[in-house]
């Protein structure tokens, strides 16, 4: 009895081991893993890490689809520099171990020339740290947190920053919506509200307006009438609420519920269509700050929102674009070095300069990061519409 | 005589744990590295929980919290020390040893302490009410973490540089502290002390009975147990360049649980080998990304229906291939099952 | 005051709904001294049933007009049975085989039980959060100067029908009183004549229909349900029951209640971060000065 369930766990044991290393199960559309082993001879590979599971599989996975519109549509252009792209797409989970060892498996088993990842700054952090050790240049489509590209001079970003993001929206309350008041009610168990919240603090507060009180959440939290209930009493004029659509949403409908009709203000973590299905009619006459507008006029743009929908079936969101753009900058610099040498594609990436894309005119600053606008949406009849252009 | 020839063993071990660590970082891709690691940390924490869990039979589901405690002492000190000891002993390879060890040190010592703080009062419930209160306790130290401003809060701590916190783990400190704890632990567990706590796991009144300090003891066992997820949490962190609190979580709890069941509770080897299976086979199963985490917990339910005790049972290695290689029954190390 | 109010009303919803979930904890480990970890996952299983039903009885046709009443009572019984299915099927698989291992294989297995739910979830119902189909539609009126909603009446209501009518199954219904017999003594109880798998059948099935319309009033009230909703909230309630005296079934409905309210106002008066530690700090206090629950009684161990 004994030695038959021993037998039995080792089996089990290396059933689970061998199933694994057998690589037969092709996971979801859209998150191809590729295939291990040596790129065949002059392709330009890439390496996407970004979270594909766990609960902001959302980002990761818009980043990814748009990625490989832009890779297809290159391909289908004949390459860069004569040489096809291929995207290799690993699963962070959401964690910050698993992106390391996404980037490590990224450069020592797949080969790439180039990084791409991830959405989340703490991810871009940890990634970033590897990339920049092993001289990989980087590019981050939409991690907004200013110590990403500080890293080192591998590492590269196509969205705006925090510090910008947050006087964009302090401006637009102060200026265009003539606000004196504003809540701040932001998420502490994620970096990224910390860090815009802090950003439009000091903003807001310079402009001559102020902060009456400052509540917080943890992202996961289902239940905001506490601090609703606090901001209810504070003379506030509007909420600036800088976290991620999920909470977003439930905020909006616990203030509406508790009769707080107060606008709410935001930045781009708002990005995600399902924000309305949440939000529902408790987010009409709210903004906020994104790469860019659904309903924009720009041709570029309009463009891509078209062929993205042909090929996905739905609409992109903001991340979409950027990752959209990120590879587009990408090929890019890979064109301008002439090749994929680390060093080189390094320089090409950091001379950037008036590449229009999708989310406007990129220029690559000496810290690494765009110059580029932002875009404030506004929320009406449970669409994000456009209300303004901040340049920077 | 003895001694000498232990110091030969030591130095002898030292050298090959170098050794290997050259080969490895000319040789192997640092993809295989991490892993190789990461296998050494989780060594450290499966026979640290198994000290408690399986030996002493008092069973922890928080243990991920001993191991932040850990994480964020050696990161937090050994920032602070670095320029100190980098300035009285000039920046290199002797400055760097000297600070990491002593970050770890004091990690371990501070997990300990939590270990001791927790323990105490806990450690009168029974099963599964020590359990619960462990994962309370485990949460709580992580919700602490997530707010403490001045550790980064839930950024993280990442030290003083942007590049994070300087990357000390490498092969040798990794498998020379995993090496040292497990000697020692080993020697507890077949001293006369490893003796009561198997008692207090056999039968606690019945120790009690027999005069032994059940809960001086116990809670002697959930501190170390706790010193060694600390020394593990410092090794870790300065792998990843940074502590987060959301390294920690109740999953990281659930998978030194997973290690010590595999190998079987109670059980030193079970412990190590268990350590080393998870670190492997979670990295093997990354392609499997979406179904990693079902066939895992598929994995333990199993285990738990077709073979409670895991690979080695309560046996060790030795006892193993004692009973395989001889005639005579071997009668075993430690209380077999 | 208003605000005071505000929150002992929200307290006190939100507590409803851990006292219906606390029951299912504390009837479980009654009759088999076994902490069933799978139970939150049981809760979020009812939930998303709920969630599927309404989807395919049509909700998303009604637009503004109200989900008829009916329907929704079928929603609800519909949820509540496929997890008194579920509950009676993880007790079959996963916890009969191990019912006379030593104590600590119960407990990991219900551990397993537990994330392979959670993941299974994942896997099934996507990660992301998502929001709840308005079931009831939402009517907020306000009573001097407190909001109250229909939604947080029905809690009450449902909360106060259900917990009724298994007061009156346990005391009234032979199951009941078997299922009493069977937490005094198992043992003595089979030597009675009781077929006690039948009854720890009927146990973790009323437990679990009971975390089912847990689940549907959460998503009504909170509105966002996720697969690891069961995580948190399984686990606030597991220390109801503790809070109250686990094996006692007043007492889970206390513990819930004293729950809700603490939670609530330490996210009103101290701080929203630490509305999910003060729950843990609760489970410490109350297992260290008084390990028996605030209506437990103490059972001396036998030797």
């Amino acid at each position: 009895m004994d030695r038959r369930s021993l037998v039995s766990l080792i089996a089990a044991l290396g059933l689970s081991v061998v199933a694994s290393a057998c690589k037969k199960v092709e996971p979801a559309a859209g998150t191809g893993s590729g295939s291990a082993g040596k790129p065949s001879a002059g392709e330009i590979v890439i390496g996407h890490y970004g979270s594909m599971t766990g609960n902001t599989a959302h980002f990761g996975q818009d980043t990814d689809k748009a990625a490989r519109l832009a890779i297809e549509q290159l391909n289908a252009q004949g390459g860069v520099i004569g040489r096809k792209l291929r995207l290799v797409t690993l699963d962070t989970r959401g964690d910050g171990a698993e992106a390391a060892n996404a980037v490590s498996r990224l450069i020592d088993v797949e080969k790439v020339h180039a990084l791409f990842g991830e959405v989340a700054s703490s991810l871009s952090l940890a990634g970033g740290r590897i990339a920049q050790r092993r001289q990989i240049p980087m590019v981050s489509p939409s991690s907004t947190n200013p110590k990403v590209t500080e890293v080192g001079d591998f590492i590269f970003r196509v969205c705006f920053i925090d510090p910008f993001q947050g006087k964009v929206m302090a401006t637009f309350a102060r200026q265009t919506l003539k606000l004196d008041k504003v809540a701040i009610l932001k998420d502490v168990k994620n970096d990224y509200s910390i860090g815009l919240s802090d950003a439009f603090k000091v903003a807001f507060v310079a402009a001559g307006g102020a902060i009456p009180v400052e509540q917080s959440y943890s992202a996961g939290d289902t239940d905001f009438s506490a601090q609703i209930t606090a901001i209810k009493g504070s003379g506030a004029q509007a909420i600036w609420v800088p976290g991620y659509y999920s909470e977003v949403g439930a905020i909006a409908r616990t203030a509406d519920r508790l009769g707080v009709k107060l606008p709410l203000l935001g930045g781009d973590g708002w990005d995600a269509p399902d924000l309305f299905k949440i939000g529902g009619q408790a987010l009409t006459g709210s903004y906020f700050s994104n790469h860019f507008a659904p309903d924009t006029a720009a041709p570029k743009a309009q463009k891509f929102v078209a062929d993205f929908k042909a090929k996905y079936a739905k609409e992109p969101t903001g991340l979409g674009a950027l990752g959209y753009d990120g590879i587009w900058v990408l090929a890019d610099a890979i064109k301008r070095a002439g090749s994929t040498e680390p060093k080189a594609l390094r320089d090409a990436l950091a001379t950037t300069k008036d590449l229009e894309v999708v989310t406007g005119k990129i220029t690559i600053d000496k810290n690494r990061n765009p110059e580029k606008s932002a875009v404030v949406l506004k929320i009406e009849d449970g669409k994000a519409k456009f209300a303004a252009l901040v340049a920077p | 005589m003895r001694l000498a020839r232990r110091l030969a063993v030591v130095v002898a071990l030292g050298l090959t744990l170098y050794g290997v660590q050259l080969l490895l970082s000319g040789g192997v891709i640092e993809y295989v590295q991490r892993i190789i690691l990461l296998a050494g940390i989780n060594i450290i924490l499966a026979v640290g929980l198994n000290l408690i869990s399986g030996t002493t039979g008092q069973f922890s589901i928080g243990h991920a919290g001993f191991m932040a405690v850990g994480a964020y002492g050696a990161a937090f000190f050994g920032t602070q020390l670095a320029p100190g000891i980098a300035g009285a002993l000039g920046a290199g390879a002797a400055a760097d040893a000297l600070t990491f060890n002593l970050a770890l040190v004091i990690g371990a010592v501070l997990a300990g302490l939590a270990g001791l703080l927790v323990g105490a009062p806990s450690l009168r419930l029974r099963g599964d009410y020590l359990a619960v209160v462990t994962l309370g306790f485990g949460e709580i130290i992580r919700i602490l973490f997530n707010n403490a401003q001045f550790l980064g809060a839930a950024t993280g701590y990442f030290g003083d540089s942007p590049a994070g916190l300087p990357p000390y783990t490498n092969f040798f400190w990794v498998y020379a502290w995993a090496i040292a704890i497990v000697v020692m632990i080993r020697n507890l567990t077949f001293s006369q002390t490893g003796r009561s706590l198997s008692a207090i796991r056999e039968d606690e009144i019945a120790a009690e009975a027999m005069a032994t300090p059940t809960t001086r003891l116990k809670v002697l066992a959930f501190s170390l147990s706790a010193a060694a997820a600390g020394v593990a949490g410092g090794l870790f962190a300065h792998m990843q360049s940074g502590v987060r609190p959301e390294d920690f979580r109740f999953d990281k709890s659930i998978d030194m649980i997973v290690m010590i069941i595999i190998g079987g509770l109670g059980s030193i080897s079970g412990a190590v080998v268990g350590g080393i299976f998870l670190a492997v086979s979670l990295e093997l199963m990354r392609d499997l990304q979406q179904y990693r985490l079902v066939l895992y917990a598929l994995l333990l339910i199993v285990i738990m229906l077709v073979r409670p005790a895991g690979l080695f049972g309560s046996r060790e290695l030795s006892d193993v291939l004692r009973a395989r290689f001889s005639r005579a029954p071997s009668a075993g190390s430690g209380v077999a099952k | 005051m208003v605000q005071l109010l505000q929150q002992i009303l929200n307290g006190l919803s939100l507590g409803s709904i851990y006292a219906l979930i606390a029951l299912g904890y504390t009837m479980v480990y009654g009759i088999l001294k076994l902490i069933n970890f799978a139970h939150g996952e049981v809760f979020m299983v009812g939930a998303y049933t709920g969630y599927y039903a309404a989807i395919s009885l049509g909700i998303e046709h009604y637009g503004a007009a109200s989900f008829p009443l009916l329907l929704a009572l079928v929603v609800l019984l519909l949820a509540m049975a496929a997890s008194a299915l579920l509950g009676v099927t993880i007790e079959l698989f996963a916890y009969r085989p191990v019912r006379s291992a030593p104590r600590l294989t119960p407990l990991i297995t219900a551990i397993g039980v537990s994330l392979l739910l959670q993941n299974a979830a994942m896997l099934l119902f996507s990660p992301n959060p998502r929001p709840y189909p308005p079931i009831l539609r939402e009517v907020r009126f306000e009573l001097g100067g407190v909001i109250v909603t229909n939604v947080k009446l029905t809690i009450f209501a449902v909360a106060i029908v259900l917990m009724l009518g298994l007061h009156w199954f346990i005391q009234r219904t032979w199951t009941g009183k078997a299922m009493r017999a069977v937490s005094v003594n198992l043992d003595a109880a089979r030597l009675m004549g009781i077929d006690t798998n039948r009854i720890i059948r009927s146990t973790f099935a009323v437990g679990s229909a009971l975390a089912a319309a847990g689940g549907i009033l959460f998503g009504l009230d909170q509105i966002m349900v996720s697969p690891l909703m069961g995580v948190l909230t399984g686990l606030k309630a597991f220390v109801a029951a503790v809070l109250g005296g686990i094996g006692n079934i007043r007492g889970a409905v206390l513990g819930g209640l004293l729950i809700g309210l603490a939670e609530q106002l330490t996210a009103g008066y101290l701080s929203p971060d630490y509305r999910d530690a003060i729950t843990f700090v609760i489970l410490i206090v109350i297992l260290i000065l008084r390990p028996q629950g605030l209506l437990g009684v103490v059972r001396a161990e036998k030797v």
